[in-house]
């Protein structure tokens, strides 16, 4: 029990002195390494909501546009293609079914280039909404990790149900409507959660894709205080850490043991 | 949808229930089902095409040319081998990135793991307030990828940063370890170790489904818990602990936004952190070298599937699947 404790306390240390520092006085930054101020300032929050020429008001607002669309997709059509791999027999769904299995070992910096180079042939890399790139593979179910996950739970809704539903009647669209849409909240629910942190907290493509400051999600936002790092800048640069990991850490506090069963029934990964 | 389903039944009721147009039915309900397959399965599918299979052949055919991505596609040059030529013989910083990405999995994998096994035999207890514990062990897992948590994390590990200031409580002067090239990489692997929640959460899993009955027959033998662990607890859980190897290995190949944040994208000081994929990063959207890039992430592709497979052939010796039907 000691032990954990200890482990519990070198785990989270770095989260409260982050906290601790972000509320520190610029001059005790540089002298005072403790985790807590020795006098509190709510001053580098304000510095740093202002702190380049686009409020984070704007990086914010990005930030929760590209997720909450991300969100929406991911459900949406992955729910649809699970639908299909779990519960309808078509000409080579096995086919089918083994490549879905294959791309989810595809890494996303291989297909990050060549995507990059197909979506600017389309015309959509720096276009008037430069988060199509962005969004569309989320439209079209790319993200085999939740296909998976689906297949997986529908496999757990019975039969019967959708035999009852035939025998009264319904297409496969009728039983999708009212048997299997229903009784997938809860796959559903933890697919968007986890869709929303990680793309809140996903770098890569967002880099790769947005160039103008004022399109900037919060992750591609925050490099702007690396490459601008005097020491100045750092409770500035704490604060705004802090509040972008807000919305992640709310979602802990809310969904935490849905977040820790999710991973461990599906091997969900963090 | 809800058209369809409020006619169907009065279509079905209008016909008499007699067997060829029952049989006639299904026939065509099979037909119909396939149908259905295809529709819910084309937004997939649409995907699979337009963003994983074609611009996986496009990039194979431009890993063959010396494309950049400012001249248009119709203009592009075609050399052969060459930029898998340069990648293994002539550019010093590519055998760099290999060498940081491959130490940096080897070091960071198994001690991630071993402190998940660890902390997950910990907690395998049933008492007050676990699911706590375990909650805020996970917690690291979910920010621990961020750019906010890479910065403050580099931050610590300053000239200035939290952990001098903890090495100064028992009088050793640290240093900056963030700038030091041979300490930054591991300044990352303690970064990734940190984030031992995800497979702490399904080394617990696992260790529910062993059977009390085999650590009640050891101890009965003369096991002690040492014995236990070795005989029963590593064995029972070895799937578990191949599914996180796997996991996790190709996670760790993948590791770039820490080593964009700690080097401001540069993979220094001095490339000691020039992780593969940020060295693809810098070669594609940099030095605008897409073919190189694409030669780059293909050869990626290769390795990654090659360890995979690896893992899948030496696993058969170490990994025991319990014969139930269980499983």
């Amino acid at each position: 029990m000691l032990v954990l404790i200890a482990i519990l306390g070198i785990v989270l240390y770095p989260l409260v002195w982050m906290v601790g520092t972000s509320l520190k006085s610029q001059p005790e930054i540089a002298s005072n390494t403790g985790l807590l101020p020795e006098e509190f300032t709510p001053r580098n929050y304000t510095d740093g909501w202002n702190h380049f020429d686009v409020s984070f008001a704007r990086f914010f607002l990005n930030s929760t546009m590209v997720a909450l669309l991300t969100v929406v997709g991911n459900a949406f059509s992955c729910l649809v293609a699970a639908y299909a791999f779990a519960r309808l027999r078509f000409p080579m769904r096995g086919f089918w079914f083994a490549i879905m299995i294959g791309t989810l070992l595809l890494p996303q910096h291989v297909l990050t280039v060549p995507q990059y180079i197909l979506f600017k042939q389309f015309g959509w890399v720096g276009g008037d909404w430069p988060y199509v790139p962005l969004l569309v593979p989320q439209f079209l179910a790319t993200e085999a990790f939740f296909v998976f996950l689906m297949v997986q739970f529908m496999r757990g809704i019975p039969r019967e149900l959708d035999e009852a539903a035939k025998i009264d009647g319904a297409s496969p669209f009728g039983i999708f409507r009212y048997v299997i849409l229903p009784l997938s909240r809860p796959a559903l629910v933890t697919t968007a959660i986890f869709s929303f942190i990680w793309t809140w907290n996903e770098f890569f493509r967002q880099l790769v894709y947005l160039s103008d400051l004022k399109d900037y999600t919060l992750p591609v936002a925050m490099t702007l205080f690396i490459d601008s790092s005097g020491q100045s800048s750092i409770g500035p640069m704490f604060a705004m850490s802090v509040l972008s990991l807000l919305p992640v850490f709310l979602f802990f506090v809310a969904f935490q043991r849905m977040l820790v069963e999710g991973i461990n029934t599906s091997g969900l990964k963090g | 949808m809800a058209l369809t389903t409020a006619e169907q039944p009065s279509v079905r009721a209008s016909r008499a229930p007699g067997i060829p147009a029952k049989r006639r039915g299904s026939r065509r309900g099979r037909r119909s089902e396939a149908a259905a397959g295809y529709v819910f399965l084309s937004p997939w599918l649409l995907g699979l095409m337009a963003v994983t299979a074609v611009p996986m052949l496009l990039s194979l055919y431009i890993s063959f040319t010396n494309y950049d991505i400012l001249s248009p596609l119709s203009e592009v040059e075609w050399v052969g081998f060459d930029n898998y030529k340069r990648m293994f013989t002539n550019d010093p910083s590519y055998w760099r990135s290999v060498t940081v990405t491959v130490s940096f999995a080897l070091i960071a994998v198994p001690l991630k793991l071993a402190v998940a096994l660890g902390v997950a035999l910990l907690l395998n207890r049933a008492w007050r307030g676990v699911g706590l514990f375990r909650g805020l062990f996970y917690l690291p897992s979910l920010i621990g990828g961020s750019v906010a948590l890479a910065i403050v994390w580099v931050n610590m590990f300053n000239r200035e940063g939290a952990f001098n200031g903890f090495l100064g409580l028992f009088g050793i002067d640290g240093k900056p370890w963030v700038n030091d090239p041979s300490w930054a990489l591991e300044t990352l692997m303690v970064l990734a170790i940190w984030q031992f929640g995800a497979p702490m959460v399904i080394f617990l899993a696992g260790l529910k489904q062993v059977p009390t009955e085999l650590y009640e027959a050891a101890s009965v033998d003369g096991a002690g818990r040492f014995r236990q662990f070795r005989s029963v607890t590593l064995p029972m859980l070895s799937p578990v602990i191949f599914f996180n190897l796997v996991l996790e290995t190709i996670n760790g190949f993948q590791g770039f936004t820490a080593a964009f944040v700690l080097s401001n994208g540069t993979g220094g000081p001095v490339d000691s952190t020039l992780m593969y994929t940020l060295n693809l990063y810098i070669k594609g959207f940099t030095d605008y070298e897409m073919g190189y890039a694409s030669a780059m992430a293909w050869v990626f592709l290769l390795a990654i599937g090659i360890i995979t497979a690896v893992f899948f052939t030496t696993g058969r010796f170490w990994v025991h699947y319990s014969d139930g039907d269980d499983r």
